[in-house]
């Protein structure tokens, strides 16, 4: 067995136990009954002529429902098992991972980004947002039990929680190109004090919030996506989570899918009452920063308090190290000039690296 | 049963009559020749190449897996090893197999026609064949393919640059040759029966690949059309699985696996119709519960198209269709626990012997066992999420294909090669090679299922060292496994000219093809037979065959 090293290593593997040794008692079972047959039948003469017989009705049935009922059993088991690794438990806290020839990259809401190495406490349900740039990955962590492909153009969620700390492999499990046995790394779980320490030890480019704000300038979303609702294109103050009608007469709620969507491919979903003008901005953010300005938008959306639009720089509203104040941006991105002051609405929401809030559509979880 | 006027003893002992075989020597007499029991030799050379073909790259991943670290050969050279080792093996040895080689010799002189209903599209069948293999070697000489043998998107669409579509254009190729072979037996199934040979009195492997001919059937289609949409969005850059273009990644998935996962019964199901037959040989007997074993291959062909998706349970896949999926995945446990059941049944009370092909059927029994009920492991959701993509599922169905198909597949040979060759094999030496491939195969794999549970996953090229003694015991049973295939090749090729005469019937078997000389004539009966009896009359049939 491999390590045990996180909440449902040991109902994975209690349901391993259970079926190892089902299947020694059949294997042993049919190896006793051929091997009995074998020596007790074997022919004593060549012109030996055993009795025919024909079968049997009552032995075909039971052989036919015991195994039906053992396989429901087991099904049922397996179930319950799979559905505790495809809940996120509310609380969970939320790192986002990119999968990319060969590499994963990760970055905690906090503003911390690693490649092959994921730092968590100890302790604590992690959920992880899962994307690639390019081909299929899949986040293995054979010690935590858990699998989750990572497909372009789309976030998966796993989530974990880590029991003991220590340092565990990481594989991508998806066959992905040459160097797809060198895309390992490790997951780094770390007692609960030690992660804070970890946490704040680096977070120069400031929280994901932050670094998302600051990409929202450069990209010159902030030239149209006005704030107060003024601009050619819709405000994004509060609507993260929330519905959003289409031109089509659709609803759908504004999750970290439709955000992403809606950067890359603008045109798919028109909300309703503005026109299609927005450009794609495929090629000019990765998907990193696709991520960040979720962050982002997700930070300026915040129950708490309605963001009013004030004009001027903003801060996020977030105690956390490193947070930035980026001022108005010159928006270098789109080549649309200076961007307007007043860019975004200040918001004092509640931390973006903070645990519940409305949590993405969990796509493997639908 | 009765076989009319077949000519007896004094014609059958003679060695030199006239027979499928000595009926028309030279080159062009076989390359154009319409006869099944031809045309089956012809596959069985072809792919028995590809099976050392196929082989010989899977020496090549064992040695470069004895150590951890990537040293034998390049990442890419690995990864065009196991493609082609998986691509060649597939659908170049195990899907043509057994239908192709002993479907095609067999089912005609088991219902006692002269041929397959279509035997121009029976050659069709194998030029077909042998042009996609074509396009597939072509791939290979100019470099290879990398994108394992399940073609993912948009990895294989987008991103890999090796020969993929040319690989995949041989694939596409070879498909037809599945489709026709299995239209052909399915018309040949119902048409072409000699009078008495009801449905119910057929021989089991008839009823195994009527079930396999309805899966290549309806099923092939789907992977030509996967490969065609793979085709156009590399070539032209339709936007089909690729997101960067629109598409959907998962599609592909779905689509693979609809063909893929019925192709592994394409594999199974003929190895299964073979066992019943062996296993009914030498043990004297009726088998257990025919109607139960003939239907569960109807219901295993059927089920087969309803469980692709337990490929996917960790791909992004709604959770709801994988619990749909993963309880649809239990039910063909059934099927294929009553076959198991009744073959052991077939035992009791019989009168068993221990030649070779008896030999296989016990490995294919216990392999099969426990490749089946490892298959239960992986249609477990929560166990799969942690096993999926990792080496017990390469141990799972190696298991399956290896342990049970190549068991079948070489049991069939040794079954029926008297009946092929008219020739018997050395015993002793065909006993001693069933024993190395035993053993060879359970050390190659068995370790595969521990270090797969402990998180090594597959088409690795360098893995962690922790892994490093599971694998070299692979790779030992891998050089045992190699070695034991190479005995029978050796033993085979010397019976054709050394061999003892076989005889028509060296086994005392009841079916209608030992009714015949051995080999056969190219009419295969001289006067259509009637049928009288049921399948397997082995209590009635002994006065007949001791008498010789």
């Amino acid at each position: 067995m491999p390590d045990q090293a996180s909440t449902i290593s040991s109902e994975v593997d209690l349901l391993y136990a259970f079926l190892v040794g089902m299947t020694l008692f059949f294997v042993g079972l049919i190896f006793l009954m051929v091997a009995i047959f074998a020596i007790r039948y074997r022919r004593r003469s060549s012109d030996e002529i055993p009795r025919p017989n024909f079968g049997s009705l009552r032995l075909e049935i039971v052989w036919s429902v015991i195994p039906l009922l053992i396989s429901v059993g087991i099904f049922i088991w397996s179930a319950s098992v799979f559905f505790d690794i495809q809940r996120v438990p509310a609380n969970a806290m939320q790192v986002y991972g990119v999968g990319k020839q060969w590499m994963w990259k990760f970055q905690h809401p906090e503003g911390n980004r690693e490649i092959n190495e994921l730092h968590v406490p100890a302790g604590r349900p992690v959920k992880i947002t899962l994307t690639s740039e390019d081909v299929i990955h899949s986040f293995f962590v054979p010690a935590f039990r858990i699998k989750q492909d990572a497909l372009p153009g789309r976030y998966t969620t796993t989530w974990f929680q880590a029991t003991k700390p220590g340092t565990y492999h990481l594989f991508c499990a998806e066959y992905c190109g040459t160097q797809h046995s060198g895309m390992r790394g490790s997951v780094v779980v770390m007692e609960p004090a030690q992660y804070e320490a970890w946490l704040s030890g680096d977070a120069s480019g400031g929280s994901m919030a932050a670094r998302g704000e600051k990409l929202f300038n450069q990209l010159g979303c902030v030239t149209c996506h006005l704030p107060d609702g003024s601009g050619r294109c819709p405000s994004l103050v509060n609507v993260y989570g929330k519905s959003v009608k289409l031109i089509t007469g659709e609803e759908l709620v504004a999750n970290d899918e439709y955000i992403r969507e809606s950067v890359l491919h603008p045109n798919a979903k028109i909300v309703d009452a503005y026109q299609p003008i927005m450009p794609t901005y495929q090629g000019q953010v990765s998907e990193e920063g696709v991520l960040q300005l979720i962050a982002y938008i997700k930070s300026i959306s915040s129950q708490v308090t309605e963001g009013t639009a004030a004009p001027g720089t903003t801060t996020p509203g977030t105690a956390l190290p490193g947070a930035t104040t980026p001022g108005a941006g010159t928006g270098t991105g789109t080549g649309t000039g200076p961007t307007p002051p007043g860019g975004a609405g200040s918001t004092n929401q509640s931390t973006p690296g903070g645990a519940s809030a409305p949590n993405g559509i969990n796509r493997s979880g639908q | 049963m009765s076989t009319g006027t077949l000519r007896t003893e004094d014609h059958l002992v003679e060695p030199g009559h006239l027979n499928y075989i000595n009926n028309g020597y030279g080159l062009k007499s076989w390359l154009l020749t319409i006869d099944h029991k031809r045309i089956a030799l012809l596959y069985l050379i072809s792919i028995t190449t590809f099976f050392f073909l196929g082989g010989f790259f899977a020496l090549l991943i064992r040695l470069e897996l004895l150590t951890p670290a990537g040293d034998l050969m390049e990442a890419d050279m690995y990864n065009r090893m196991f493609t082609m080792h998986g691509m060649v093996m597939i659908f170049f040895f195990l899907i043509p197999s057994i239908p192709a080689v002993f479907g095609n010799f067999l089912i005609p002189m088991m219902i006692g026609a002269r041929d397959l209903a279509f035997p121009r599209i029976n050659l069709l069948s194998w030029y077909i064949f042998i042009a996609g293999a074509l396009f597939t070697m072509a791939a290979v000489v100019l470099g290879g393919v990398d994108t394992g043998w399940t073609f993912y998107t948009p990895f294989s669409s987008t991103y890999s640059n090796s020969n993929v579509a040319l690989a995949a254009v041989g694939v596409f190729i070879t498909g037809f040759s599945s489709i026709l072979t299995g239209l052909n037996f399915i018309v040949t199934i119902h048409k072409m029966r000699a009078p008495g040979m009801t449905w119910f009195r057929m021989p089991l492997f008839v009823w195994a690949h009527y079930a396999t001919s309805l899966i290549m059937v309806l099923g092939t289609p789907v992977l030509a059309i996967s490969i065609v949409l793979v085709a156009l969005e590399r070539l032209f850059r339709i936007g089909i699985f690729d997101p960067a273009l629109g598409g959907d990644p998962l599609l592909f998935q779905h689509l693979f696996w609809y063909y893929s996962h019925p192709a592994v019964y394409i594999m199974i199901l003929p190895a299964m119709g073979v066992i019943s037959e062996l296993v009914t040989c030498f043990s004297r007997k009726r088998i257990f519960g025919y109607t139960f074993v003939a239907f569960s291959s109807l219901a295993i062909a059927v089920y087969g198209f309803l469980v692709w998706g337990h490929h996917m349970f960790v791909s992004g896949q709604s959770v709801y269709a994988s619990l749909l999926f993963s309880a649809l995945s239990f039910l063909v446990a059934i099927p294929s626990a009553i076959k198991v059941f009744n073959w052991t049944a077939t035992m009791y009370k019989g009168s068993i012997s221990y030649d070779t092909p008896m030999l296989y059927v016990f490995g294919f029994i216990g392999l099969f066992t426990i490749g089946g009920l490892t298959g239960l492991f992986l249609a477990s959701t929560g166990l799969d999420v942690h096993v999926h993509d990792t080496y017990f599922i390469v141990a799972h169905f190696h298991y399956i294909m290896v342990g049970g198909a190549i068991m079948g597949y070489l049991g069939a040979i040794h079954f029926w090669w008297p009946k092929i060759t008219g020739r018997l094999y050395p015993e002793g030496w065909s006993k001693f090679a069933t024993l190395v491939i035993f053993v060879g195969f359970n050390l190659t794999f068995f370790p595969q299922f521990l270090v797969g549970y402990l998180g090594m996953p597959r088409r690795y090229h360098a893995y962690p060292d922790e892994f490093q003694v599971y694998n070299v015991m692979s790779t030992a049973g891998a050089s045992i496994l190699g070695f034991g295939y190479l005995i029978p090749m050796i033993y085979l090729v010397w019976s054709l000219k050394y061999g003892a005469v076989a005889g028509p019937n060296p086994w005392g078997a009841a079916g209608l093809e030992w009714k015949t000389p051995s080999p056969p004539p190219t009419e295969n009966f001289p006067v259509t037979p009637i049928v009288t009896e049921e399948a397997y009359s082995y209590s009635k049939q002994e006065a007949e065959v001791v008498g010789q």
